[in-house]
């Protein structure tokens, strides 16, 4: 009964368009998260008088507002995924739970 | 010691922050007068934890519950327990403590130990849930044959746990001694007993509560520390950096990286070792079981998430705060032997009491004793979780499934579990007595570096690769462990600065980088060259497994209570 179950998932046409999405959309959001990471890491690394350019007549530097964004976008990527993933991919995922059922 | 002398002393001191905490308060003998306010207030979270703990033992009656909250938290509420988990009292005064000695190098760890949050949501949460029943190592071995998966991942988790244990109890014991007035044996003593009641009696439904609790409290005390900073300076960030730049001895280079990290591989295999470790704890991987299903795990995620990069950026405002208020206070330090003030070495206690101090210079004595109860409360929560994870290992892992082989009930499996909690309790403590005066740097680190190169990769294969094999995965997790260990061993945190010999072999301080590598290469080839029967199993078992991984057709739910 079981088996059954899963070789119908593993069968319908819509358990394959979910995985393929579902990893695309999390793999680009990964590859943009390293990206910003590591980006800013090397930029650390060899650019530290880039991130110690004074923003107009003040003391504030460039490098604090980009680590601020660096924390921001973590947050809203994973805002980004969570979004998609419990409209879209929970409602699709739901559909081949039911079908696999009947 | 010059500023970049002393940036590369805290880098190596220990990446992870709890070590660099237990390091230099490790460095401030004086031990304050008993703190009353302290002390009532931490009397009334313990007195508010127990009665949780009582009501958390009348609810756990299953292994579920004792395991896994019976799978009853939500997604908020998760979110809050794993930023508790996350927001160590070290995190929260050794990263105050780096802003307030070194500015911007502070806001450099922060954000690596935040972004590896996004990448466990987008990698790892959802198919762990769908997966897993209780620990890691139901999804490792999901497949795979039980026996020598189950051992590896119960190594590595007691691995991990140990080191961060003792870094965590001894720490503990100085900061209580510090904060409280309390001698380092009790306090010790008393952190061990509160946690083994809390895991005994409670389990995860009492571990989670604390846990929430104590990370409100810390995110609040907190909030009202950076107020008090903004409101002073007129909400103008502008005007905070303009004045500490002014009183900082290093001047305008905290607004820049200073030195912290200007190896880029030792910067690369650092990020390694907080992203991917961090995503191999197996205390906070235990927390994906404790919701309903993969919604709610990624809503754990997604909060988590907003709450620890909330609260790093309020480590930065404390911080910089702690510049403006208490290098103009001579009250705050002790004069050299020339009689002049050295506002980073001198302060009292040492640097990681600068939020600390910073909580009695914008609060007064009610709030310090308020501040201090918190960080004596979130010592507790952590070890609380971490011990149970490692109860977890030895009882769900290592004697329910490997010797007993399945053949055992659940109110034995429980009881098992207990006494692992009580046996692993006092081993902690007497540990903690033991590494009183080591150097134990290097601990959390070595966690974190294990994290990242056995439990992860064995963890990540399996739920990706559909040739990995029962071998590849032995072989390839063993091989991450022993070179983590042995890079660990070589380089200068343990070869030079524990062990005293004048060079380190092994060139790095953070070994991820390498160590991970060799894992996942090791996993690749030993399953490649397996052609045995039980690799064909292996690699068959796959199918099944990608399909509940993915839909969570089959997953484990929550008991209605």
């Amino acid at each position: 009964m079981e088996t059954l179950r899963y070789e119908r998932v593993r069968d319908n046409p819509k358990f394959k368009e979910l995985v393929t999405a579902r990893t695309r959309f999390a793999t680009t959001l990964t590859i943009i998260m390293l990206a910003i990471y590591f980006g800013f890491i090397l930029l650390v690394a060899f650019a530290p008088g880039l991130l110690g350019t004074r923003l107009g007549d003040g003391v504030t530097t460039l490098g604090i507002p980009l680590g601020l964004l660096v924390i921001l976008s973590a947050f809203v990527l994973t805002g980004i995924y969570v979004r998609r993933a419990n409209s879209e991919f929970d409602r699709l995922n739901d559909e081949i739970i039911e079908e696999s059922g009947r | 010691m010059s500023r970049r002398g002393r940036l590369l002393a805290a880098a190596a001191a220990l990446l992870p922050l709890p070590a660099l905490a237990a390091d230099a308060i490790a460095g401030g003998e004086q031990r304050a007068s008993i703190n009353i306010e302290a002390v009532v207030m931490f009397f009334l979270f313990v007195a508010g934890t127990l009665l949780i703990t009582r009501w958390a033992a009348s609810r756990t009656r299953s292994a579920k519950d004792f395991y896994a909250a019976g799978g009853g938290i939500t997604g908020f509420q998760n979110g809050l327990a794993i930023a508790g988990d996350y927001m160590s009292a070290a995190s929260f005064l050794g990263i105050s403590a780096l802003v307030y000695s070194s500015g911007f190098d502070g806001l450099i760890y922060s954000i690596g130990f935040l972004v590896g949050w996004p990448i466990i949501l987008f990698m790892v949460a959802e198919r762990l849930r769908n997966l897993g029943k209780y620990t890691f190592a139901d999804v490792a071995a999901y497949r795979l044959e039980q026996t020598p998966i189950r051992s590896l991942a119960a190594v590595g988790s007691l691995t991990v746990v140990a080191f961060y244990l003792i870094a965590q109890m001894v720490g503990a014991g100085k900061l209580i001694e510090l904060l409280f007035g309390l001698p380092y044996v009790w306090a010790v003593l008393i952190v061990g007993v509160l946690m083994i009641l809390y895991v005994t009696f409670g389990g995860m439904i009492a571990t989670t509560w604390v846990q929430i609790i104590k990370a409100v409290l810390l995110l609040g005390g907190a909030t009202f520390m950076a107020v008090i900073v903004l409101v002073t300076f007129g909400f103008s960030p502008e005007a905070l950096f303009a004045r500490a730049v002014e009183v900082h001895p290093a001047g305008a280079t905290i607004m820049a990286p200073g030195g912290l990290v200007t190896d880029p591989v030792n910067a690369i295999s650092l990020g390694i070792a907080l992203m991917f470790g961090t995503a191999g704890l197996p205390h906070i991987l235990m927390r994906f079981f404790t919701v309903a299903d993969a919604k709610a795990a990624r809503k754990s995620v997604l909060y988590a998430t907003g709450f620890i990069g909330y609260f790093y950026i309020l480590t930065f405002i404390i911080g910089f705060g702690a510049i403006t208020f208490l290098m103009v206070n001579p009250a705050y330090f002790t004069p050299g032997a020339d009689g002049v003030v050295d506002t980073i070495k001198g302060m009292i206690g040492g640097t990681n009491m600068a939020a600390v101090h910073l909580a009695d210079a914008t609060g007064g004595s009610l709030f310090l004793g308020f501040i201090s109860a918190v960080a004596f409360a979130t010592i507790l929560a952590v070890v609380s979780g971490l011990t149970l994870a490692g109860a977890s290992a030895v009882s769900h892992d290592l004697y329910a499934n490997v010797f007993a082989r399945g053949r055992t009930t659940e109110a034995q499996e429980i009881r098992v579990s207990k006494i692992a909690t009580v046996i692993l309790g006092v081993v902690a403590i007497l540990l903690g007595i033991a590494f009183e005066n080591q150097n134990i740097a290097f601990m959390v680190g070595l966690a974190f570096a294990i994290a990242a190169s056995c439990n992860f990769p064995v963890l990540f294969m399996s739920m990706m690769w559909s040739r990995l094999t029962t071998r590849g995965a032995l072989y390839g997790g063993l091989l991450g462990l022993l070179s983590a260990v042995a890079m660990v061993m070589l380089s200068k945190t343990v070869w030079v600065d524990v062990l005293g010999n004048t060079e380190a072999i092994f060139p790095y301080t953070n070994p991820a980088l390498f160590s991970m590598s060799i894992a996942f290469a090791g996993i690749w080839l030993f399953s490649v060259l397996d052609h045995s029967a039980r690799a064909r199993a292996d690699r068959q078992a796959f199918g099944p497994q990608f399909v509940r991984s993915q839909t969570g057709l089959g997953a484990e739910g929550a008991t209605a209570h």
